[in-house]
């Protein structure tokens, strides 16, 4: 009896010691550590604007020393749930309307920073080697090849879908057309990163991506691509905006500013995207 | 001449036996093997020495180690007294409360993240009486250190629990009848017999929370510093810079081998004392 009791001071000696534990943790780690009158923002970043974007937080930094960017990438859609689901940040750069007008119709921008910054496109890309032998468009139908697309979620696999259905409309391809590559499909990706890195060690034949991805310096000469012609192919309008919880909106819509500016626009031209 | 021929086939019987039996054993050892061997064999040296400068694998490395120490200090704080308590006292509703702390072995990883999410994320079922007070926890680094204490507390209560079993207690009755008080018997007598396990189930905990990727991309997210893990930038880093990513592989390689060697040295070093 006597033990137990013990036992039992013991036991709520420990875990008040853990409570306390798990307090000081709390207060130290949600500090950034630029607490020093430092300024930090961080932006929700599409896929897509991987490469352009560290390269526009970096060139940021340099003319407001003291001022960090931290990015948060991932595919729009689960950049969009981590919002919905109370994830604290500065500024959404979306690949996709349909995403931003969701997060603008919950009430988790501030709507009148919203507006389109760049525009994008759809093509597919292959790695150089070409392990499928693919010339054409034609040839993504052809049994055997392994293809890559992103979810119906993520943007990129959004329009890819999209630019299929234009295809399958026109009898020069056919309606069995769609069904024919989606049974190549290999893998579904919930980010283009994904559908890239794949190609680049060569795991796939090719992959639904937007153009930008190729044009990209750093896999200029490792991915080729097959264009996709204007008809079937799909304008992706990518929108940028102050998240309504920011804690520094200032920054955040000098940051937006940048983007559009001169020297931001020469950044997203270099990564292959068409700065609006 | 009958025996002969039947000794014959035993002993070829035997041969074949112990042939099949070392196939299987090799192939099954090369499977394992193979591919660990694999990661470093793709990445150069100098590349992963270089690699290793990188910011982001200096980041994912150091909140790795602080978030995978600070879960196995909560494992073991209030782990230590529920598997004692559980090893020693009858109690009404033990076994329902056994099988509870046992859920998140068989949870898988993707579920135990969604599950912190929908409890502790800013309009979860906890999280929104949470935010009144202006505490958030979901994409935070503490989410990290949670997602790590909810998939790996089982692997060091279980342990902890059986090591305590196993602790003779007449041991403590000796030591209670000679006038020690129950704290000191606990930690005269109970935790020192008991620590070979104990230890190697604190390491477990800490290899199963430097692993953690699933419920950690869900409930803390993927900000570099922040909430990634090596996991979490071996996965991310794949997505164009394989050599981050390898050099990160090849570190958590090491590292778990060397815990793995180095528990089994102190284990030995304990029972041979």
């Amino acid at each position: 009896m006597k033990t137990g009791k013990t036992a039992l001071v013991l036991l709520a000696c420990l875990m008040m010691g853990a409570v306390l534990l798990v307090a000081g943790c709390t207060t130290t780690s949600d500090v950034t550590p630029s607490a020093n009158a430092e300024k930090s923002i961080t932006v929700f970043t599409a896929g897509s604007l991987k490469g352009a974007f560290t390269e526009m937080a970096a060139a940021y930094e340099d003319e407001h020393p003291g001022t960090t960017v931290v990015l948060n990438i991932d595919g729009t859609q689960a950049l969009r749930t981590q919002v919905e689901q109370g994830a604290r940040g500065d500024v959404f750069a979306s690949a996709n309307t349909k995403h931003m007008d969701a997060l603008m119709a919950g009430g988790f921008m501030e709507n009148d920073t919203v507006s389109g910054f760049l525009e994008n496109r759809v093509t597919i890309a292959l790695p150089v080697s070409n392990p499928g032998d693919i010339h054409g468009l034609a040839d993504l139908s052809t049994p055997g090849e392994k293809v890559l697309i992103g979810t119906p979620e993520v943007p990129v696999g959004g329009y890819a879908r999209q630019v299929l259905e234009k295809m399958a409309a026109d009898p020069e391809y056919g309606e069995n057309y769609t069904e024919a590559v989606m049974a190549n499909i290999i893998s579904e990706e919930t980010n283009v990163n994904n559908i890239i890195a794949k190609l680049l060690i060569g795991e796939a034949d090719a992959g639904f991506t937007y153009t930008s991805d190729v044009v990209t310096p750093a896999y200029a000469d490792q991915l080729t691509t097959i264009p996709i012609p204007d008809e079937y192919n799909v304008v992706a309008h990518y929108p940028i905006g102050v998240l309504k919880e920011s804690t520094d909106p200032e920054t955040a819509e000098d940051f937006i500013a940048f983007v559009r500016s001169g020297p931001g626009g020469e950044i997203l031209r270099t990564y292959g995207f068409e700065p609006l | 001449m009958d025996l002969n021929r039947s000794e014959a086939l035993k002993r070829g019987e035997k041969a074949a036996l112990a042939l099949g039996i070392s196939l299987l054993f090799g192939g099954f050892l090369l499977f394992i093997t193979v591919p660990v061997i694999s990661l470093f064999l793709r990445i150069s040296p100098e590349t992963f020495l270089a690699s290793l400068s990188t910011p982001v694998v200096t980041d994912a490395l150091i909140l790795s180690l602080t978030t995978a120490v600070a879960c196995v200090l909560i494992v073991v704080l209030c782990g230590t007294p529920i598997s004692y308590i559980n090893a020693r006292f009858a109690y009404r509703g033990k076994d329902i409360i056994d099988t509870l702390i046992d859920i998140p072995v068989i949870l898988p990883p993707a579920v135990a993240g969604l599950a912190l999410l929908m409890a502790f994320g800013r309009y979860g079922i906890v999280g929104k009486y949470l935010s009144l007070f202006g505490i958030e926890i979901a994409y935070t680094t503490l989410a990290v250190v949670l997602a790590q204490v909810f998939v790996s507390s089982p692997f060091y209560i279980r342990q902890a629990r059986a090591s305590f079993e196993a602790v003779d207690t007449n041991l403590e009755d000796a030591a209670r009848t000679l006038g020690a008080s129950p704290v000191r018997t606990f930690a005269r007598i109970t935790m020192p017999l008991a620590a070979g396990g104990l230890i190697s189930g604190a390491v477990m905990t800490f290899a199963r929370a430097l692993g953690e990727f699933g419920a950690t991309i869900m409930f803390a997210g993927n900000i570099q510093g922040r909430t990634q893990t090596m996991p979490l930038a071996i996965y991310t880093t794949m997505q164009g810079d394989l050599d981050a990513s390898l050099a990160l592989a090849v570190i958590l390689v090491i590292i778990s081998f060397g815990v793995i060697t180095g528990v089994r040295y102190t284990l030995r070093r304990g029972d041979s004392a």
